[in-house]
Parts: structure tokens; C-alpha cells; sequence
């Protein structure tokens, strides 16, 4: 993985760039190389590099303020909410000032007529619901960092979670963002239905990985709290009849609020670690439905006729709150549970779910071939697959070779019509592999929506889009950036 | 010109020299557009590919929004956003304008439901974005911002869209006492509690009207329930299922001038009370349709969404985008479109 070397003549200006964002916001920057390092990457840690500053301002007006300055200064940028992407999409370059919003974590206003909520962007996805659960609501999207993860980086990343089948991802629940551009301006996208008067430039922000602007508010639809939720497990002796069943339930006209799938070698290490009493099988299901008890009855009814047909090794519905939750602890530990079998990679790939079978034979052979393990699970409803890389970080090569695998796998994904990057995003870890899915005129056509909001490419600039094919404008900018010297 | 592939699409819009207007079966059509030469997408038209399993459906953009409608309905799906159409709508044409029914409380908009798009742009350009994966965050989301661009940016040739299944079971509540500024905390009553309300909407004659949909059942319960928490409100009886179908039928075909107004539910009686009685709410509200005496503009207070002029003898009226994101739309167009070929659009 590279990233471009530092422009030397931002560096070259190290102390009078900190001296201007010191006397634009005083208590606001961090300079201390010592304290710099908590910022030196995000949760895709094997990469890293401390930034030329950090600053956390509180309001729209300081995040204004702070990039007018570094446009003004042809400073590039790399803005960060709390820090969680998978995919490297907040780590800094040594030429670059990191703006995080972890002080922006107000709820600035909350409508139950209008089934909303506005917070400032640095307020964590799971405490959006907490404020709005006192109304009987909550608020979608449920990313597995929810506890963590900053509504900012969910609307930058696009993400989703497991429940997403039934209620989508972040594109789908976010009704407007004020924005602040790389100039400094100030925009409000967006309107109460989530739509503006002209063109949606609120769905092409949400997903652009923090490259067009920095999110310091939004507004987010919010969602009437169901009655309640009820899961089901499914065992199968083999992967393809459980992929089978999930195309079957869904082919019945059932949409469960989540359909997950974990395969033998995840059940094995899950048992190990949770104990949560999952049967010895070659791929379990996990089915949640939602509503009122006779709601939930009359679905578990339908999935349990469904299940029977593919001749499953136990199906075992939950009675109570405890069976609710022994269901999900394997689950919910699983990742925890790889963690114990060593060091691991966990891909995001997502592909149709009618190729799920073609897809597990062949990260099963890809495997074989590598000689490193690989134990899936995913969001089945939806395609979203998480294969996990198990490797050695301390044996040489094996994080090289583990890498290699996983772009193998992510060709398969895109090789049956899927896509590289589902929920996580493209961030570094998958910037060179965007060639594999798209044409240079499908990338051209995206960098275009950059140079209109950034055209000096100093926000976050060396993500998304393979190194070479921005090269062009980005050296266009390190030219004005000699200028402004 | 009548393009019958995406490569003469292309080359027809690559040797182009002066505005083109795109058009399909005239699905929402705005006063003052299609000023350009026609370009007629009616005849791309079929289905690329279906996977009911996978609740995907990939079709081109002249294809009729009826035969849409049959190929989904014959595997028990449908589009969860209710695309509004006409006799003769393309897919095309409700992706192009985002056309979304009551369903959209709900399900989302068209845009929600757009998962893939190609489309060509003013250079002739044939460009891909999404795929036909319901989960997909790789590079930036131009699907949302082909989703009601109206042919602004390019002429989309294909569309993936996810499907949803048909519900088996539909029942209307009615409160046919309450007048249009009365139904909106009844409706937002409804929309605020666990009943999974897919249509909130009002028309005259006819009161609020509250549609739940799915299993048999479950639907009984929730209508059950649902009548319980809306009595304070006022008589509530059952109501007609036909009635959805009402709500947006050639709202456009009009010779006096017809607004549109979006708003916060919260806001709306506020801005009734400026108008006549409506021809009909939407979306718990959100969406109001009013009939005006040509020419007038409506006096409104002020409000978070915004108000246009969709039919009627005069060019449209849009509202004035503030200066910052009037000049990204501008850059945007200039960028997918140099030399203005759809510069015919509004």
C-alpha cells in the first residue's frame, strides 16, 4: 500500500501553518508530535503516519474558519469523525491537517411530528438512537462500531449494519447535511423529505468518504420503535442449502429484519470462544423478524414451513428474551472469536446473492491455494459478505500474502456482479483496486463530482481513486501549492 | 431520433450540435421543458436481468413502466416506491424525475429503491455507476444523483433497481371528518407509533387516509391497534383502497397552475392556511398539491422545504437555489454536459 510523498513546501511551512490555525481557534490544535500519534491512523491499523496537525474545532463556523485557512494556505485536509473506518479512510499523510469533529456532538433539535432528529455529525450513531428512544423511536443504520462510530464518518462511509435489509443503509435514512466546502463556504443539502429543489447532491455526498466537504450537521429520518423482534436459528449440513433457503425465504415475500450467515470453520471458532450452543453444522442462519407477538408468530411460522423443505440440522426459534440472546451471542462474538485464532483481514465484498454458492467454492479453493484460512460471515439478505483472512502478522509475508488473497477474492466478487466494498468503503485499502470494477470513464465521471466541490483536491485526496489515475490532479494542485508558497 | 441501443444512443448524442430533449412517455413533464430536439428513448426497452431471489431487476430506460409493473407482478413483486406514472411511462422517465408515490413514507423514493444506473453523457460518454448489488459503497453514489435530475446531467440507458415483495393484504382507515390542516396530527399519529404505515395521505371527500400492508394477520392487529390510537382524532372508519391511486393520477394535466409543496408535516397546517383547500396531501404531509388561478404565486410563510410550479400555461417557476448550491449544480452540468446538449432541460 503507498501513499504519495508529503508536498515538501506544505512541510516546509510546518510551524507558520500551525502558528495560523493556532491563532484562528487557541485551544483548539494539536501539535505535540506526542499527542499527534492518537491520530496517526484509524481502525485499519496496519497503516499509519502522524499528521502536521490535528484540530477539533466545536461549531460549523470553526470547521469554516479552519478550511478557509488551509485552502487559503493550499493545505491539504483528511477530516475525521470518531475514527472507526475499516478502510483507512480517515488515516493522515504527514502533509496534512486532521479535522475531527469529537467535540460536535450536540443534539441540536428532535421533531417526533416529523419524525427527525439534527445532531452535529461528531455524535456517535448508537447515542442518536439513545436520544430519541425516551419518543418511542430510533434511528436506523446500525453499523457493528455503533457504540463508537461518529454520524459523520456513517454518512462519509455510507454505512450500513444487519439490519439494513428491512430499513437500508445511511443514503436512505439521512434527510440533510449542512456541509462546509473545502473553501470554506458554507451549504445546506437536503429538505424534509431528504430531497432539495434541484439535483440530489445530498445522495452523491453520502458515500463520498469525506473527499467533497466536511458533514458537521444532519438531519436523520427516525424510525418508530417495532413492538418487538424475535430470531430464529437454522443449521445446515451444507453452505449451499442454507444460501438456497435465504433466496427461498426471500423468494416467499418475506423480508426478515436480518438473515446472517456464519460457516463451519466461524461456528467451530465462535463455539470455542462464546459457548453459545450452536449445533455442530456446515452453515447456521440467523433470522430475525420484528412486529407485534402475532406478527412475529405468523412470520416464524412461514420461515420454519421454508426451512423444513431444505432438510435443516435444527431449527430452533427463540421463546424468550434469554433464547433471543444465546441466538445472537455467537453471533456478536464472532469476531472476537477469530481474533483468538490469530491475527485476521475482514473483507467487505458484496455480491448477488443467487452466486453465494459459486462465491464460498471459490474463496474455499482460493484458500487452498494460499494456504491461509478464511471463515465467512455475513449479512446474507443482502449479499454483504465478510470473509475473514486468518494470517500470521508475525511470520514474514504472510500479511503480503493475506493481501493478495483478499484482492483475489474481491475479483470474484466483482466477477459475479457484485462490488469491492459494501458497507466498509473504498478508503486506501481498496483505492487500487477500483480499476477492477470500473472504467476509466466510470472513475473520470466520479472525479468530475470532486474537482466541482474540491477542485483543488485537498480534501482527503489520496482515497477512493487508484493513485494513478488522480495523479493528474492532484499534481495540479501540488503546482498551486508551489504558488502559494 | 429514435435510438434503439445505448452505443447509438451514444453516438447520436456524441455528433449532436444543438439541444437534445429527452423524452420518454412524458411522465411529469415541467412548463418550459423540451425545448430541444427530441430524443426519443422509447424504443431502448427491455429487461436485462431479473433475479427475483435476489430482488433485483436491471431494465432499460424506454422501457414502459407497465410492463415493468407485469413482469414483477407475475413473480409477486412490485417497486416499493409506487412509481407515479401516466399511460405510457418509461422507467426512464420516472428515474429521471424520482416519481414516487405514497408508498415512500415507508419504502423511500425511487432513489432509494436505484441501485445501478448507465447513462451517456453530453460527450457521448457511456457511463456506469452502482451495479445491481442492494449493498454497494464503491466510489461515489452518482445513481442518487442521476435519481431526479431530469436529464441534466446525461440520458440514462439503464437502470438496476431493488424490488420488493407484493403484500398480500391492504387495508385503508379513513377519518373522513377531518379537513386537510386536521389530518396532519392524525396522520403523523399514525406514522409515529409501530404500525408500519405505508400511505398517509388526504384528499377531499374522502378525509385522512392511513393504508397498512402485509400478512393477513398481522395487518388485522395493526389496523386493530391503529383505530385505537387514532380516536381521539375522530371517526374512523374503513376506506377505499382505490383511493391511493387517486393521489398523484395526472396531477400534471391541468390548464390551471398546479404547485407542489414539500414541507415538514410540523409546518404544514401553517401553510394551508394560506391556500385553498388542496387536491390532495401526501407523505404524512410532507407533500402538499395545490390548485392556483394561473399566474399566482402562492404568499407563503416562511418553511424548510419548498414550493414549484408544475403544470400549467407559463414557463416553470423553481424556487432560487442559494447561490453556493446553484453554482455546484451549474459546475456539475458543466462538467457531465460542455457542450450543452441538454441544456434544453430545466
Amino acid at each position: 500500500m503507498q501513499m504519495p510523498p508529503p508536498d515538501p513546501s506544505v512541510l516546509s511551512r510546518r510551524q507558520a501553518i500551525i502558528d495560523a490555525l493556532n491563532a484562528a481557534l487557541p485551544d483548539a490544535v494539536i501539535q505535540d508530535p506526542a499527542e499527534t500519534r492518537a491520530y496517526e491512523c484509524d481502525a485499519l491499523s496496519a497503516y499509519r503516519c502522524a499528521p502536521l496537525a490535528v484540530v477539533l474545532p466545536r461549531s460549523t463556523d470553526e470547521v469554516s474558519r479552519l478550511l478557509r485557512l488551509c485552502h487559503d494556505l493550499r493545505v491539504p485536509v483528511v477530516p475525521r469523525g470518531a475514527g472507526t473506518s475499516l478502510a483507512g479512510g480517515s488515516m493522515p499523510t504527514a502533509d496534512a491537517v486532521v479535522i475531527g469533529l469529537s467535540r460536535m456532538t450536540d443534539v441540536l433539535e428532535i421533531s417526533a411530528p416529523d419524525r427527525l432528529v439534527r445532531v452535529q455529525a461528531g455524535r456517535t450513531n448508537l447515542s442518536v438512537s439513545g436520544a430519541v428512544e425516551g419518543l418511542g423511536f430510533f434511528y436506523a443504520p446500525d453499523p457493528s462500531s455503533q457504540l463508537a462510530c461518529a454520524i459523520g464518518g456513517n454518512i462519509a462511509m455510507n454505512s450500513g449494519g444487519a439490519h439494513c435489509l428491512k430499513y437500508g443503509v445511511t443514503t436512505n435514512n439521512l434527510l440533510g447535511v449542512t456541509l462546509v466546502l473545502m473553501d470554506g463556504s458554507v451549504v445546506e443539502l437536503g429538505g424534509p423529505m431528504g430531497e432539495g429543489p434541484g439535483l440530489d447532491l445530498l445522495g452523491v455526498v453520502c458515500g463520498s468518504e469525506g473527499q467533497l466537504g466536511i458533514v458537521t450537521e444532519a438531519t436523520l429520518r427516525i424510525l418508530p420503535r417495532p413492538a418487538g423482534a424475535r430470531p430464529a436459528l437454522i443449521g445446515f449440513d451444507k453452505a449451499e442449502t442454507a444460501g438456497a433457503c435465504v433466496a427461498a425465504i426471500i423468494r416467499a415475500g418475506i423480508i426478515p429484519v436480518a438473515i446472517e450467515f456464519m460457516d463451519s470453520p466461524c461456528i467451530k471458532a465462535t463455539e470455542a470462544f462464546a459457548h453459545a450452543g450452536y449445533p455442530d453444522c456446515e452453515a447456521l442462519l440467523i433470522v430475525e423478524v420484528e412486529g407485534t407477538p402475532p406478527e412475529i408468530d405468523e412470520q416464524l411460522a412461514l420461515i420454519r414451513d421454508i426451512a423444513r423443505r431444505f432438510d435443516p440440522v435444527e431449527f430452533r426459534e427463540s421463546g424468550s428474551d434469554d433464547e433471543s440472546r444465546r441466538i445472537w451471542l455467537g453471533r456478536k462474538s464472532a469476531f472476537g472469536a477469530m481474533g483468538q485464532m490469530g491475527d485476521y483481514i475482514c473483507l467487505d465484498g458484496t455480491i448477488p446473492v443467487t452466486a453465494l454458492p459459486r462465491v464460498l467454492a471459490g474463496i474455499g479453493e482460493l484458500s487452498r491455494q494460499y494456504g491461509l484460512a478464511v471463515a465467512n460471515v455475513f449479512h446474507a439478505g443482502d449479499g454483504n459478505m465478510h470473509p475473514l483472512i486468518i494470517y500470521d502478522a508475525n511470520a514474514p509475508g504472510d500479511l503480503d500474502r493475506a493481501e493478495d488473497l483478499g484482492a483475489d477474492i474481491l475479483r470474484l466478487c466483482v466477477e459475479v456482479g457484485g462490488c469491492l466494498t459494501g458497507e466498509h468503503g473504498v478508503g486506501i485499502e481498496k483505492r487500487d483496486l477500483m480499476s477492477v470494477q470500473f472504467d476509466p470513464a466510470d472513475l473520470e465521471a466520479q472525479m468530475r463530482v470532486k474537482d466541482a466541490f474540491d477542485p483543488h483536491w485537498l480534501l482527503n485526496a489520496a482515497k477512493v481513486f487508484p493513485l494513478d489515475v488522480s495523479a493528474p490532479r492532484r499534481d495540479r494542485r501540488l503546482n498551486r501549492t508551489a504558488d502559494a508558497a | 431520433m429514435r435510438p434503439e441501443t445505448e452505443g447509438q444512443l451514444a453516438d447520436l448524442i456524441r455528433r449532436a450540435t444543438a439541444p437534445l430533449s429527452i423524452t420518454g412517455g412524458g411522465t411529469r413533464p415541467w412548463p418550459g421543458e423540451g425545448g430541444g430536439t427530441p430524443l426519443d428513448m422509447t424504443a431502448l426497452t427491455g429487461v436485462t436481468l431479473y433475479e427475483p431471489e435476489s430482488l433485483t431487476l436491471v431494465v432499460r430506460a424506454g422501457t414502459p413502466l407497465e410492463t415493468v409493473r407485469q413482469t414483477l407482478a407475475a413473480e409477486g413483486q412490485m417497486l416499493a416506491f409506487e412509481p407515479v406514472g401516466r399511460d405510457g411511462s418509461t422507467i426512464g422517465g420516472v428515474a429521471a424525475t424520482n416519481a414516487s408515490g405514497p408508498r415512500r413514507v415507508q419504502a423511500g423514493a425511487a432513489r432509494d429503491a436505484m441501485i445501478g444506473v448507465r447513462f451517456v453523457d453530453g460527450q457521448g460518454e457511456v457511463i456506469r455507476n452502482g451495479g445491481r448489488v442492494m449493498k454497494n459503497v464503491t466510489g461515489y453514489d452518482l445513481v442518487k444523483l442521476m435519481a431526479g435530475s431530469r436529464g441534466r446531467l446525461g440520458a440514462l440507458s439503464e437502470i438496476s433497481f431493488r424490488t420488493a415483495p407484493l403484500p398480500p393484504v391492504t387495508a385503508t382507515l379513513a377519518l373522513p371528518d377531518l379537513d386537510a390542516a386536521a389530518a396532519i396530527p392524525a396522520l403523523s399519529d399514525a406514522l409515529g407509533g409501530p404500525f408500519d404505515v405505508s400511505g398517509a395521505a388526504w384528499l377531499p371527500g374522502q378525509g385522512a387516509l392511513i393504508r397498512l400492508e402485509g400478512l393477513a394477520a398481522s395487518v388485522k392487529a395493526r389496523a386493530a391497534d391503529l383505530g385505537a390510537r387514532l380516536a381521539p382524532h375522530g371517526r374512523v372508519r374503513q376506506g377505499d383502497d382505490a383511493a391511493w391511486h387517486l393521489l398523484h393520477e395526472n396531477i400534471q394535466d391541468s390548464d390551471a397552475d398546479i404547485w407542489r409543496i414539500t414541507c415538514r408535516p410540523s409546518e404544514a397546517p401553517a401553510i394551508l392556511s394560506h391556500l385553498p383547500e388542496p387536491i390532495s396531501l401526501d407523505w404524512g404531509g410532507a407533500l402538499i398539491h395545490v390548485r392556483l388561478p394561473a399566474g399566482q404565486i402562492p404568499d407563503l410563510p416562511r418553511f424548510s422545504g419548498h414550493a414549484r410550479r408544475i403544470a400549467g400555461a407559463a414557463p416553470a417557476l423553481r424556487p432560487a437555489a442559494d447561490p453556493l448550491t446553484a453554482r455546484l449544480e451549474q459546475d456539475l452540468q458543466a462538467r457531465f454536459d460542455p457542450r450543452g446538449i441538454f441544456g434544453g432541460q430545466v
